[in-house]
């Protein structure tokens, strides 16, 4: 599976990801979220951020699901699906990721036939990898 | 008084060239560049010498030092490069319309050259960050164009009502103009409604059909002076207006982080097309517009303004789009059914319709649209005669 190639701007997301958090890059004068991550706000042109700890909770505002050909580990799961999810705290940013039957389940493990944009969705956390979603209420 | 007289009409496209279209082509990218520039300056009845100006896309392999080495080139004295892939293609001939309308330059060049029939897949390098916000799309298998385009598709059938039947009308349309275009890769290839229901899926909402074509081929036109044109051998197609176009916090075909990922760059660059026109959505006669997946097509109309928001599937319906509708689209076949070439084809037959000589004529147009790869940093050409 390819791994995240991380940029100097992304890295802190990655460093909370590792350790369970979704934060998202917000700026320390205007308070706008933004994402993805970047040197200087486009609000207000500070080049002060922190990272907010969001609930994790968001709701599928789109989804796709792939078909071969595809990179072969992910053929392997195919057809899986990608969902893109708006955060609770901060519409306009929306995370790709895969809605998996629970957290380090294959990105294959939810049927493609029951994602439903509008679904209400929580973060999970496995590792160095994006994080995956779970349906709040399963 | 720079930039009192403007662009309008200040220029023409004199010449055009190509090679055969195909899945492989047995030369190189840079001897079909070549031979497609070549093709191009006959067309207009310009030599090679006479040349002085180039633009072409980032993406494209022969540089100007060994296309110009290679042809026979004079003294240049303009070159430019247009990034985004397919949202280049129109910007190419915008940048030469604009260094010859400032005087920096007398006969320009643009073209496309590719292999991407027989060469690679672009997504398919994984070591290669490609021009997208990749870490936060790829490991979740968000890998392809078709997989990025897909994901707004999807919401855009949600918000609409927008239908699979309504993107059959786009793949119809290009694939009917290629069955009459002998040129084109699909040429003998009729598309039916159940062939196109019952393909396999590439990404869902998206079926093969949606695609695109992987195609070899090169493409090249010749821009002059309005004055210039008018004594080479065709009639001129005057580029009318010119535009780019990238929206404030667009990014790119991953438009996920903005508040309205389904307005894209076709806004942007539509609000200065118009602005510089001396005619409307309603007066076009026939529009090229990039096709790499057909959910472009709809987003497209509603962003140059040829219908409402939300109206573009609706706006397919009845045989809109095919000969004798209202707005007759992609004639040569499009990147769907002609080639893919970056949208290099779409400027061609532009030009061809605007001469009358398209395969699939629009009895007596005069003005034609060409648009670039929504989705994408874009650009756009309105062409008249």
């Amino acid at each position: 599976m390819l791994e995240p190639l991380v940029d100097p701007d992304g890295a802190p997301f990655w460093e909370y990801a590792a350790r369970g958090e979704l934060r998202v890059q917000t700026c320390a004068d205007c308070g706008e979220p933004r994402f993805p991550p970047r040197p200087c706000c486009p609000h207000c042109q500070s080049f002060v951020s922190a990272w907010a700890l969001t609930s994790g909770r968001g709701r599928i505002w789109s989804y796709v699901v792939p078909h071969p050909p595809l990179l072969p580990d992910y053929a392997e799961h195919a057809p899986y699906n990608v969902v893109l999810v708006e955060l609770a705290e901060a519409p306009r940013i929306r995370l790709v990721g895969n809605l998996v039957r629970e957290a380090g389940a294959p990105l294959g493990s939810f049927p493609p036939d029951r994602v439903r944009i509008g679904a209400r969705v929580q973060a999970v956390f496995d590792g160095n990898r994006p994080p995956q979603w779970i349906l709040e209420r399963p | 008084m720079p930039g009192a007289a403007g662009l309008k009409d200040a220029t023409a496209i004199a010449g055009i060239g190509q090679t055969p279209f195909a899945k492989h082509l047995p030369e190189d990218e840079k001897t079909l560049a070549c031979r497609a520039v070549l093709a191009a300056l006959d067309d207009a009845g310009i030599a090679p010498g006479e040349v002085d100006a180039l633009a072409s896309y980032t993406m494209e392999e022969t540089d100007e030092v060994e296309l110009a080495k290679a042809v026979g080139f004079g003294d240049l004295t303009f070159f430019s490069r247009v990034p985004y892939g397919g949202g280049g293609s129109c910007a190419t001939v915008a940048h030469l319309a604009a260094a010859i309308a400032a005087g920096q330059a007398s006969v320009g060049v643009a073209w496309r050259s590719r292999k991407r029939g027989s060469g690679p897949r672009p997504w398919t390098n994984t070591v290669v960050q490609l021009p997208t916000p990749a870490q936060w799309t790829r490991p979740s298998g968000l890998l392809r164009p078709v997989d990025e385009i897909a994901m707004l598709a999807r919401r855009y059938m949600y918000e609409y009502g927008a239908t699979r039947d309504h993107l059959f009308n786009v793949a119809l349309a290009c694939r009917n103009r290629a069955n009459q275009n002998p040129a084109a890769v699909m040429y003998e290839r009729p598309l039916t409604r159940e062939s196109y229901m019952t393909s396999r899926w590439i990404s869902e909402p998206l079926c093969l059909y949606d695609n695109c074509l992987e195609t070899d081929g090169a493409l090249a036109c010749v821009v002059v002076s309005r004055e210039r044109a008018l004594d080479c051998r065709h009639r001129p197609v005057l580029v009318h207006s010119a535009a780019q176009g990238l929206p404030a916090q667009h990014h790119g075909m991953v438009n996920y982080w903005n508040d309205d990922p389904l307005t894209g760059p076709a806004w942007t660059a539509a609000r200065h097309l118009w602005k510089h026109a001396d005619f409307t959505p309603q007066d076009v006669d026939v529009a090229q517009i990039y096709d790499a997946f057909t959910p472009l097509v709809p987003l497209s109309l509603e962003g140059y303004g040829f219908c409402g928001r939300g109206e573009g599937g609706a706006f397919t319906e009845g045989g809109a789009l095919e000969i004798g509708g209202r707005l007759p689209l992609n004639t040569g076949g499009g990147g769907l059914s002609e080639a893919y070439v970056h949208g290099f084809n779409l400027i061609n037959e532009g030009v061809k319709q605007l001469r009358g000589t398209s395969t699939a004529q629009v009895p007596g147009a005069a003005t034609c649209l060409v648009t670039a790869g929504e989705g994408v940093p874009t650009s756009a050409l309105l062409l008249r005669s």
